[in-house]
């Protein structure tokens, strides 16, 4: 018997089983996919957004401002990347500026520290490549771009690391009421746990069906991106924004944590979790991109992709007991990566009105390191290539990401059993060869340290076999 | 005091070719440093024979084409340092590079010759949209897959691309028991060798649509399907030509990129049209002692011309040690390319630094008929090359006489235009 | 006439054979492309590239090839022969891996040293 059972595990999960884990209580987190985060925490704009969106007196707009501040000290603490690049929200005609006026009013009530109006030459000061067109801009100093990945995953690697269990391959498929609490019935088998969090993002709706009378419904929305070669890497030093109109935040251009740029995301009802790409959306990117920043260079695209948002009928979080013993956080969208760890704290305090009372632990091991050897000084890398010859051996050739690496992340608290697994924990097959040559020897790594045969390690989620048997299998002399 | 005479950045065949004619040249201290953990570079997997008609004179496969050049080697005093990545080469020609058996280190050269080779294009860079199933490789990685591994990438296969590692791998999957069920081209030619359309897509009844491209890949998490459409003359698909293939399969040969990030960092000056370095006729870039070769300079359909444009950079290298390593102040002839020409290697000739002759590589940027290459100065015709067909798939070669570049005034313009039959 | 495309070397020459006149072959630039001509409209023939599995080296597969070309209708049988079939390294270049493959009377070699 569990005390809670958080169902999901993207970076709403993840916070939430982060923040639980400084309790003393027996924590669950049930995954439906082989790896953590692969929904709606993968693909999106990996932005911290300074707060200035939100209608002031929302949960959005509070947890934003207290959710970027949270994330800050924990990227510090846990070795995850991030960078306050600050971001501008560009007004192209003089019918856009009232739209500064407002997101700068909505920002200053929800208390976004540092935020400036600026002219379009001021504006282009700070960012030289910006559109002659752009007439003025609202500059949030606090904004930061970060991994949304990484950050997820270090969440969760600490709440494992400190003693909360995680189930992967473990989709929840019924809920019965029980008078201790639940049990869930899932494809990994039976649980049962005194208190569910609902985390299961575009899933919350059916999860909370089945518990509780019909409240919300999702409106999954597809945003598709370009993530561009590092030779654009510093088109842009800021997130640029376009002012938001009906139809959401516009294309934004920005710089990643990794060097790269990243142009998106459009915005289109979809019918599920349907993360294709399309032609049209490749096109409207191009152009809307150029709207800001007409230099940019779309030639360099290494890889396009599309997230699902999950967007509800209602404007705000939902953030709340949906029948006692079992919280919904459902319909985390924009600004739902940057008000994370704040959500992760306002789960426990409604855990905690249902009856959660376990109390703190005296200790909690709130850290981590990743060796990046690509970004030591010379000096260190000698060091460490002459400790571990591992770390000698380059096996990704675009990003420099050694064997030393991928066996470090082999060997973590939720080690990866994909190539793409790899590569969201080290960066290897992240680069501009789209992991051509790294490709097999990462497949190669996995299988001999898992002992599992070539054919059976996945690229990605389960089922995504990448290699479909042997040559010379047959009978010959 | 330099740690080596002359570093050569690639053991592929490009960097032995290269290592192999400085040794000839009285060089003492080489080192060939290689990132796989065999010499030989891509060869290894190119299983396929093929090689070596232009250098040896008999139609060898990869493997063997390369094994000569690393038993010949092998006979010289060049050191090697295998499994080792260069991180760095800088234009004072040191070079930061870690292996797994000498960690990190900062080496120092008189000269250096980079022969890091070329990549494939992936799907990113070509846009298909779609999902982003499992099922998805460039054509090189099956075939490294399929030829060193022993593994095999799928059973229903579709080509995108006519490139020739595409039309080789159609040929190696169909006889390692998959089904290639078409091989499709943007272009209405093929990218790659006619031998290969011929033995690797017509002796299989390979179907080939030219004009044509894949519009949506499809599959959740292994591929299960694409949709290819004809393309009009601008390239966008034509509506209502969409025939859906059930594969599980895609191999993509859309193109090589030369592997430059070392050149770019070191400051070196690139061709855009190339995306190699911009040579002399020595292959010497404009960092003095710094060579480039092979398809690292320019994406080469043949190997016989990567090794022949290697043994001219090495040779060079020597050359540049033996005369005190000069700065670079002699004048050059700059080549431009013309009308029909997508570029040129070299990108400048130094009319005092050849012998008899420079060689001149260069594609069209279209097919054409009979035609005629001019190479004119100043709007003057200098020499015209008769040509029965060109393709922008066959790289063209053309020898220009020391006393025609003597009289070009500055630079010259190749260009190529078709005449009457 | 028969339009082929010679494939002994890269250069691709556009042939025209002549199956009225013995076969006679235009087109060519050297005399393997007359001789490919010729062949092809009789006797086609491939060299057959593949490889066999192989333990104790530092790959599972060895590269291998048809000494000479083949029958073209031959080579689906060649590679059943080497399908299978297991070496045991060390192999050498040149090694034979397989004796008169398919009865065509060529050998299969190996074309990598594998140590």
């Amino acid at each position: 018997m569990y005390d809670v059972a958080i169902v999901g595990c993207g970076v709403i999960g993840a916070a939430t089983a982060y923040a639980l884990a400084r309790y003393d209580a027996k924590v669950v987190v049930l995954e439906a996919e082989n790896d953590v985060a692969t929904g709606t925490t993968k693909a999106n704009s990996a932005i911290l957004h300074a707060g200035y969106d939100p209608k002031p007196g929302t949960k959005m707009a509070r947890l934003n401002v207290e959710g970027v501040a949270l994330a800050a000290e924990i990227c510090e603490a846990l070795d995850v990347p991030r960078k306050a690049c600050g971001s501008l929200v560009v007004a192209f005609t003089e019918a856009e500026l009232p739209t500064l006026q407002t997101l700068l009013a909505q920002g200053q009530a929800s208390g976004v520290p540092g935020l400036q109006l600026l002219g379009g030459a001021e504006a282009r000061a700070l960012e030289p490549n910006l559109s002659a067109e752009a007439v003025g801009a609202l500059y949030a100093p606090t904004a930061a771009i970060v991994s949304p990945w990484d950050y997820a995953l270090a969440m969760a690697e600490v709440a494992v690391k400190n003693g909360v269990t995680l189930c992967r391959n473990t989709r929840v498929t019924g809920i019965e009421k029980t008078v201790a609490g639940w049990a869930l019935e899932t494809t990994g088998g039976a649980v049962s746990a005194r208190y569910i969090v609902n985390a299961a993002g575009l899933g919350a709706e059916a999860l909370h069906n089945l518990v509780a009378p019909h409240r919300f419904t999702t409106q999954p929305n597809r945003g598709e991106y370009d993530l561009l070669d590092k030779s654009e890497g510093a088109r842009v030093n800021h997130v640029v924004f376009q002012c938001p109109t009906a139809a959401g935040k516009g294309v934004l251009v920005a710089p990643t944590v990794h060097g790269n740029c990243i142009v998106g995301p459009t915005a289109e009802p979809v019918a599920g979790e349907d993360t294709a790409t399309t032609a049209a959306g490749i096109t409207a990117l191009e152009a809307a991109a150029k709207k800001s920043i007409p230099s940019v260079n779309l030639r360099a695209t290494i890889r396009s992709f599309a997230g699902v948002r999950a967007n509800t009928d209602d404007p705000d979080f939902i953030i709340e007991t949906a029948v006692p013993g079992f919280i919904d956080l459902a319909g985390i969208r924009s600004p739902g990566l940057s008000a994370a760890p704040a959500i992760g704290l306002e789960a426990v305090r409604l855990l905690q009105e249902n009856g959660f009372a376990a109390p703190k632990k005296a200790y909690f091991d709130n850290t981590r390191r990743v060796t990046r050897f690509a970004a030591l000084p010379p000096a260190e890398k000698a060091a460490l290539a002459a400790k571990k010859p591992a770390y000698g051996r380059v096996i990704c050739r675009c990003e420099t990401v050694t064997e030393g690496e991928i066996l470090d992340a082999i060997h973590t608290p939720i080690p990866p059993v994909s190539v793409d697994g790899v590569k969201r924990r080290t960066g290897a097959g992240m680069g501009r060869c789209q992991g051509g040559f790294c490709g097999p020897r990462v497949l190669e790594l996995l299988a001999k340290e898992s002992g599992l045969p070539p054919e059976k390690i996945p690229q990605d989620k389960a089922g995504s076999n990448i290699l479909l048997g042997q040559t010379k299998q047959g009978k010959g002399e | 005091m330099t740690d080596y005479q002359l570093i050569v950045v690639g053991g592929g065949p490009a960097g032995l070719a290269a290592a192999i004619a400085a040794w000839e040249e009285g060089l003492t201290k080489i080192l060939v440093v290689e990132r796989d953990r065999d010499l030989g570079g891509i060869l290894n997997q190119c299983i396929h024979n093929g090689f070596g008609l232009h250098h040896f004179g008999e139609e060898l496969t990869g493997p063997e084409y390369a094994g000569r050049f690393v038993q010949k080697l092998a006979e010289t005093g060049v050191s090697v340092l295998t499994d080792a990545m260069v991180l760095e080469v800088t234009p004072e020609k040191q070079v930061r590079l870690v292996s797994r058996e000498m960690g990190y280190q900062e080496l120092t050269a008189q000269a250096v010759v980079l022969a890091m080779g070329c990549r494939e294009r992936t799907r990113g860079a070509i846009g298909t949209p779609g999902t982003r199933p499992a099922g998805v490789f460039t054509a090189g990685a099956a075939q490294r897959y399929v030829n060193i591994e022993g593994q095999m990438p799928g059973k229903r296969v579709v080509i995108l691309g006519s490139g020739d590692i595409g039309l080789i791998m159609a040929r190696r999957m169909t006889l390692e028991g998959a089904k290639v069920l078409a091989c499709v081209e943007l272009m209405p030619y093929s990218g790659g060798l006619t031998r290969n359309i011929v033995q690797c897509l017509q002796d299989y009844d390979i179907p080939l649509y030219l004009s044509h491209t894949i519009t949506e890949i499809r599959g959740k998490n292994r591929l299960s399907g694409v949709t290819v459409a004809q393309v009009g003359p601008d390239r966008a698909p034509i509506p209502g030509t969409e025939q859906d293939f059930a594969c599980d399969t895609l191999l993509l040969s859309v193109g090589l990129v030369p592997e430059n990030e070392l050149t770019r960092a070191a400051g070196i000056p690139i061709d855009p049209h190339t995306n190699g370095a911009v040579v002399y006729e020595n292959r010497e870039t404009e960092c003095p002692g710094i060579f480039a070769c092979g398809n690292v300079l320019q994406v080469h359909d043949l190997v016989d011309y990567v090794t022949a444009e290697s043994e001219l950079a090495g040779r060079a290298a020597a050359a540049y040690l033996a005369g005190g390593c000069p700065a670079d102040d002699e004048p050059y002839i700059a080549v431009d390319a013309g009308a029909a020409i997508g570029y040129t290697v070299p990108q400048r000739i130094r009319p005092g630094k050849i012998d008899k002759s420079a060689e001149l590589f260069f594609r069209v940027r279209a097919p054409m008929k009979k035609s005629r290459i001019l190479v004119t100065s100043g709007g003057v015709q200098l020499a015209a090359y008769p040509r029965e067909r060109l393709a922008p798939g066959e790289m063209e070669r053309i020898q220009l006489p020391k006393s025609l570049l003597q009289k070009a005034m500055g630079s010259i313009t190749v260009s190529a235009e078709e005449v009457a039959e | 006439m028969k339009e082929l495309i010679c494939i002994c070397c890269p250069r691709g020459c556009h042939l025209q054979v002549d199956e009225t006149q013995d076969y006679a072959v235009t087109g060519n630039a050297c005399p393997r492309g007359a001789e490919y001509g010729r062949a092809e409209c009789t006797a086609p023939t491939r060299v057959v590239t593949s490889t066999v599995a192989v333990r104790g080296a530092a790959y599972p597969r060895c590269p291998v090839k048809t000494a000479a070309p083949i029958p073209k209708g031959k080579i689906f049988e060649v590679m059943a022969t080497l399908d299978g079939l297991t070496l045991r390294a060390p192999v050498t270049l040149g090694q034979v891996v397989v004796k008169n493959a398919a009865g065509t009377g060529v050998d299969v070699v190996a074309t990598r040293t594998l140590e």
